[in-house]
């Protein structure tokens, strides 16, 4: 018996590293799940005795509070689940309108960056240095209170004609109103569009087939100007009015306009994050082997169509993986708008905690729409990443 | 192979067991806690604060006069002075206090989780702070109602006025939603602009953002002192809403929340009494009036039957001063706000303010 033994495992079981990976493991694994389990019960017990256990119920309840700036309907008598779904909108108007943004700025910041001008490189890096190197709470309340609060008055206003009006209060823009005729002229829009994107269609076709591919952009311009065009023409009155803003009482009514408070958080999270996209554009520029841009211009290709044909194609692959995180920082970051006076969802949260002492459900809830926030944008931007990989043979 | 799961297994189900041995252990407190509610069985606050030696008071630090941090660091004003009149009666000593700036939104949660002993921080007695925020409201030290404060050349009298305007607002506050149902109830379109704290609030103003600032009629004095120019401000006669205001604990220590309340009687009976931190010691000395004499600590024993020493009251009047002498230093004639006592007088001039008997 002895001897089988020490025939089958020469070392004992706990010294055996096969077993003792597998307990190490399960360790960790149990250790884990403890952990979780234990500040969960934690969290809950806590809260049983305090007297608030934890319970959702509140969110039916009207909120009686107003919010400054809202993209729905919504009034004091709403509920506190509308409150945090017009915060959760603020939110993301002010994140989507960032990403574009702060894109097309880093993108340009970045290719300055490697500009052979000199002044241009250098600007672009000064831009690039001074805005990583500053806290972005900083900057925000620095563009809040010294720029956008500082802007004239009222009663002064900076303007463009009758057309735009610059303040304090907020960036006015004359803009168009629906009259009644918009619901027919509606049909038009949609038609000049879809002839628009039909001729595109059969453009491109052409051009795949015979190689060289047209205007066809411009061809669709075309197409939808004249369409829309004409159809105005035909409609007895004019479909949509000029909606011109106006000193009225105590502000500015009519056309569309933007608050000091959204500016500062827009503004603030485009230029902060451009900077550290340009650093991100021009690392990928620069991991696009020289024999490349070589090739380019021994086959003739001017700087810019080097760049587009053959730079930008390969440096995303590159690109694009860290892009995702800055775009997920510009989205999280944007919960600094409270700083500011932006009711966004982490603003409206936190008066919905304090008027309903609610804190761990509006907690829970706002961390989970961050979360799901950052793992659609990573979802998205994963399988753009798997399209502009190399396709490996 | 078959040894390997077995091994695995093994692991599992004993740590299994040590976990839910740990599990059935934890939540035993818990229970206990929640069958016998505001029992002193479970950690007092009074206790607590004892053992520390200090008493942590959530406080502002942006309201000249009622809760403000100086220059030289320390803090000051009306509401300050209670949580030194709180030190004063647990330790003898007005200084053992650690004041925790809290702006209007962070004060309940600090309160609800415990960072703080007791609220002192111009805060608003309403039935959901009382219910749902589980907060305790000690007798209200200062009526006040909620103002407007508008810029002279504004051409704005009353509310009606502000149709159409930006209503600069501070987060968290009864003001926030006063306002919202004032105007709703009135019918006004206005935009609120909220900020976090007063600072914010008040340079938005300034900066003209707002027509208007919106706060207790308190806090509008106050700050306005701040202001640069404060006769180019004023503010409107209407009064939007009662704020009473006082001091605020944690729901289920009834003992300390007793505290805390007779630490305000105290100083509302000095001055119904005559009692004050000048002629404090004479009264001791020669106090025949058996009402002085339980105030004081001669006879009845009520500092004990608070879980204080006897001469709690006599600590609190001599070191801070009953409430005429702490209101008059922060807010009197003599100070740049001037406010007349109005509902803040004691019972005996015709005010709101009147002490349970010390017996
Ligand atoms: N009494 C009201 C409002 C009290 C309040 O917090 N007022 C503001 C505006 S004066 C304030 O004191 N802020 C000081 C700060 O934010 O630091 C309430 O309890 O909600």
């Amino acid at each position: 018996m002895a001897t089988n033994t020490s025939e089958q495992s020469a070392v004992p079981i706990w010294r055996d590293e096969r077993y003792l990976e597998i307990i190490a493991q399960a360790v960790v694994v149990l250790g884990i799940v403890a952990l979780f389990w234990w500040l969960i019960h934690n969290l809950l017990t806590g809260l049983e005795s305090l007297g608030t256990p934890l319970s959702f119920r509140f969110l039916g309840q009207t909120s009686q509070f107003d919010i400054g700036e809202t993209s729905l309907e919504y009034s004091r008598n709403s509920s506190y689940s509308r409150a945090l779904l017009v915060g959760l909108v603020n939110t993301l108007r002010v994140s989507l309108i960032g990403i574009v943004f702060a894109t097309l700025l880093g993108l340009i910041v970045g290719v300055a960056r490697l500009s052979s001008n000199w002044l241009v490189s250098r600007l672009a890096a000064v831009y690039v240095e001074l805005l990583r190197n500053i806290p972005l709470l900083v900057f925000l309340i620095f563009l809040s209170s010294t720029v956008f609060h500082k802007l004239p008055k009222v009663q002064e206003a900076a303007h463009l004609g009758n057309w735009a009006f610059l303040t304090n209060r907020g960036i006015y823009i004359a803009w168009f109103d629906p009259a009644a005729s918009y619901t027919v002229y509606r049909w038009v829009l949609m038609v000049a569009a879809l002839a628009a994107v039909v001729v595109a269609a059969l453009l491109i076709r052409k051009g795949k087939r015979t190689g060289r591919m047209p205007l066809y952009w411009l061809w669709a311009f075309v197409i939808f100007v004249v369409v829309t065009g004409l159809g105005w023409f035909l409609m007895p009155t004019p479909p949509l009015t000029v909606n011109i803003p106006s000193l009225q009482g105590r502000n500015f009514r009519g056309g569309i306009s933007l608050t000091p408070e959204f500016m500062a958080i827009f503004s603030g999270l485009v230029i902060y994050t451009a900077a550290f996209i340009a650093e991100v554009v021009r690392a990928g520029i620069q991991a696009v082997s020289k024999g490349q841009r070589e090739a380019a211009s021994a086959l003739g290709l001017s700087g810019f169509m080097t760049l587009r044909l053959i730079i930008f194609p390969q440096a995303l692959r590159v690109i694009i993986p860290p892009l995702t995180s800055q775009y997920l920082n510009l989205t999280k970051n944007s919960s600094l708008a409270v700083a500011v006076g932006y009711p966004d969802l982490f603003s409206v949260g936190g008066t919905i905690v304090n008027q309903s002492g609610r804190a761990v459900e509006v907690i829970l809830i706002t961390m989970a729409v961050y979360l799901s926030f950052s793992l659609l944008t990573s979802l998205f931007m994963n399988w753009y990443n798997r399209r502009t990989q190399l396709v490996e043979r | 192979m078959s040894r390997k799961l077995i091994v695995l297994f093994a692991v599992l189900i004993v740590s299994v067991l040590v976990i839910s041995a740990c599990a059935s252990a934890a939540p035993a407190p818990a229970e206990q806690k929640a069958s016998e509610p505001a029992q002193s069985t479970t950690q007092s606050t009074l206790d607590v604060v004892k053992a520390r030696g200090k008493l942590i008071c959530g406080s502002n630090q942006a309201v000249p006069g009622f809760g403000f941090l100086q220059t030289d660091g320390s803090f000051a004003g009306f509401d300050i002075d209670f949580c030194k009149a709180l030190s004063a009666a647990i330790f003898g000593d007005p200084s053992k206090v650690e004041y925790r700036p809290l702006s209007a939104k962070q004060r309940f949660t600090a309160l609800q989780a415990g960072e703080i002993d007791v609220l002192i921080r111009n805060t608003t007695w309403t039935l959901t702070r009382d219910t749902e925020l589980g907060a305790n409201f000690a007798p209200t030290t200062f009526y006040d109602g909620q103002g407007i404060t508008v810029r002279r050349d504004s051409g704005v009298n009353t509310l009606e006025d502000l149709a159409g305007a930006s209503i600069c607002v501070a987060s968290g506050t009864t003001t926030e939603l006063n306002l919202a149902d004032q105007m709703a109830s009135r019918g006004i379109a206005y935009t609120p602009v909220v900020f976090e704290t007063a600072d914010e609030t008040t340079s938005a103003y300034l900066d003209g953002r707002c027509d208007a600032y919106t706060t207790d009629k308190s806090g509008l004095v106050a700050r306005m002192s701040l202001f640069p120019n404060p006769q180019d401000h004023k503010i409107l006669e209407e009064t939007l809403s009662k704020e009473p205001l006082g001091p605020v604990v944690r729901q289920g220590d009834d003992q300390w929340f007793d505290v805390v309340k007779w630490t305000v009687f105290a100083t509302f009976t000095g001055e119904e009494m005559g009692i004050t931190s000048q002629n404090v010691d004479d009264a001791k000395a020669n106090a025949k009036d058996p009402n002085v004499r339980k105030l004081l600590g001669l006879e009845g024993d009520m500092g004990q039957k608070l879980g204080l020493s006897n001469d709690w009251a006599y600590n609190i009047i001599k070191m801070v001063g009953n409430y005429a002498e702490i209101y008059n230093r922060n807010l009197g004639p003599d100070t740049v706000f001037n406010l007349a006592r109005g509902l803040n007088a004691s019972w005996v001039d015709g005010g709101l303010l009147y002490a349970p008997p010390i017996r």
